[in-house]
């Protein structure tokens, strides 16, 4: 008995939602409930980490990722123009940064700059400097790319209309192209933003004083005090989450209003 | 090369028209000649029309006046200034020439105004009033001051290049130049920006406009230059050389642009 197009593709929907509730089914089954209820979900021994995770942690977070960001953003911009520039010289140093700090984790330059940096030069920096190094150092790498795309999107007629109305090129490059090309990008630059977020949890590697404390540090010190086991993790990964969703949002918005018009 | 040409709409404004003189121009693309040796004067007030088949190398003859082509050979001097001395100001020099572009090139994070206003304050360093004033002023003049506020995305080809030559005059050049201004418009508004670029002619502007408006031409232009080949064919008073060209390469293009439906059997 054979079956019409549009059956068959019923029957193979049908299909696919079975499997997927089968899936889940089995692993409700195969989880160990007991063990989860005590170390993952055991809500009831977390107070003692609020309010300082909200207080302290959540504002910590959001310092030190616009911290990185505003450097990011600098960087970002300098190399971006760099890379367009038509002195070799400049686009072999920028390609060699961005090559390298986008090859290499992030970790690494958390490390190097905490720990290696004071070795090297016998300096003590200050935890916020060493944050906003750091991370503005590997974003201004992604972020560079990002921006190079954007002033490459900005039509050449813009330069060349700017130029003949007697603009010099950086005065052209500051008040047409560029804002321009941050209009392009805003959406990416979102997305920028909330791989920042994240990877302000790697400054849990450094030696920290309390108030400098941000998510994931509040996190990892709930596992070893309060016996809840890896319940706080659960309780900073919302928080990043409260963070990063809206900015998510944020993105798909300014993504539509691009696509809307050009202004 | 400066003179002074009275405004014959009443005298509201003075023009200050400068003249242009190119000399055996050329220029390469690798090892591509798009311009073969040009030489071509615009006095002062004069109205010059560039016509010839695409790829003749009339655009690239027009951006080597203000340099947004770099000559491989040859001078040109527009006004007081040799645009092919290595040591020119090049921006000082592009304040005096206005550039209208076949594609608009408006500024699409500004409105009409701020179009006009922008290179005002940030190159002449005019105050934003006084820039707003040269700007509403010259929208008036090209008939959209009451769409000032308009974003370039809210306007019709025919308007948008309308601000453009509001845009381009707010920097009171004594030259302009137009590269197929109305190439990209609609049918209907070509009208507009041809009767704003007339009138801009009986003020006395000194304009060379690459242009296919052989009707234009006829009627605006002193002269009319013939490229084809990246080299001037022929040249002369715009009625004669439209109406009766003596070179064939010239008769054969215009019987093509004039009339484009016509069928050549022998070819």
């Amino acid at each position: 008995m054979a079956m019409t197009a549009r059956q068959r593709a019923r029957v193979s929907l049908y299909v696919q939602a079975g499997i997927f509730v089968v899936a889940i089914a089995a692993l409700i089954l195969a989880t160990d409930w007991e063990t989860i209820g005590i170390s993952v979900f055991n809500f009831g021994k977390i107070g003692p980490m609020f309010p300082g995770i909200f207080v302290t942690g959540l504002t910590n977070t959001l310092i030190y990722t616009f911290l990185g960001f505003i450097v990011g953003l600098s960087g970002g911009l300098l190399l971006a123009l760099m890379k367009l520039s038509s002195f070799p010289l400049y686009r072999w140093i920028a390609s060699g940064y961005i090559e390298f700090f986008r090859g290499i984790p992030a970790l690494l330059v958390f490390i190097a700059f905490g720990y290696g940096v004071p070795l090297a030069f016998g300096v003590s920096w200050n935890i916020t400097v060493i944050v906003m190094v750091s991370l503005g150092m590997v974003a201004s790498a992604y972020i560079a790319e990002t921006l190079r795309a954007g002033l490459q999107a900005v039509p050449k007629g813009q330069l060349e209309a700017a130029r003949s109305l007697g603009m010099p090129q950086w005065r052209a490059m500051i008040t047409i192209v560029i804002p321009q090309a941050f209009k392009i990008v805003l959406p990416p630059l979102t997305n920028e933003v909330i791989l920042l977020t994240k990877d302000s949890s790697l400054i849990y590697v450094l030696g920290l004083t309390a108030s400098q404390y941000e998510l994931t540090k509040f996190g990892r010190d709930g596992i070893s005090s309060l016996g809840a086991g890896l319940t706080p993790l659960l309780v900073a990964g919302a928080f990043y989450l409260v963070i990063t969703i809206p900015l998510s949002f944020l993105a798909r918005k300014f993504e539509s209003r691009t696509a809307r018009n050009n202004r | 090369m400066n003179d002074v040409v009275n405004n014959s709409r009443g005298g509201a404004a003075t023009i200050q028209a400068a003249g242009v003189a190119i000399k055996d121009l050329r220029k390469s693309y690798g090892s591509n000649e798009v311009l073969k040796g040009i030489s071509l004067d615009v006095a002062p007030g004069e109205v010059v029309c560039l016509i010839g088949p695409s790829g003749s190398g009339k655009s690239t003859l027009l951006r080597c006046v203000n340099l947004l082509e770099q000559p491989n050979e040859g001078t040109i001097h527009v006004g007081g200034f040799e645009a092919t001395d290595p040591d020119v100001d090049i921006d000082k020099m592009r304040r005096k020439v206005g550039m209208v572009f076949q594609q608009f090139n408006l500024f699409p994070h500004l409105d009409a105004k701020r179009n006009c206003s922008i290179a005002q304050t940030k190159v002449l360093k005019r105050s934003q009033a006084e820039a707003d004033k040269v700007s509403m002023h010259n929208l008036e003049r090209v008939g959209l001051g009451h769409l000032a506020d308009r974003f370039p995305d809210q306007l019709s080809g025919g308007q948008q290049q309308r601000v453009a030559i509001a845009r381009a005059l707010s920097m009171d050049p004594e030259l302009m130049l137009f590269d197929e201004p109305t190439s990209a418009l609609d049918p209907e508004t070509v009208g507009d920006v041809l009767s704003v670029m007339r009138n801009l002619a009986k003020e006395g502007m000194t304009m060379l406009v690459v242009t296919h408006e052989m009707g234009f031409a006829r009627e605006v232009a002193d002269r009319v230059v013939f490229m084809d080949g990246g080299v001037v064919v022929e040249e002369g008073v715009a009625e004669q050389v439209i109406s009766s060209p003596t070179q064939p390469r010239t008769k054969e293009f215009l019987r093509r642009v004039l009339d484009p439906t016509h069928i050549d059997i022998e070819e």
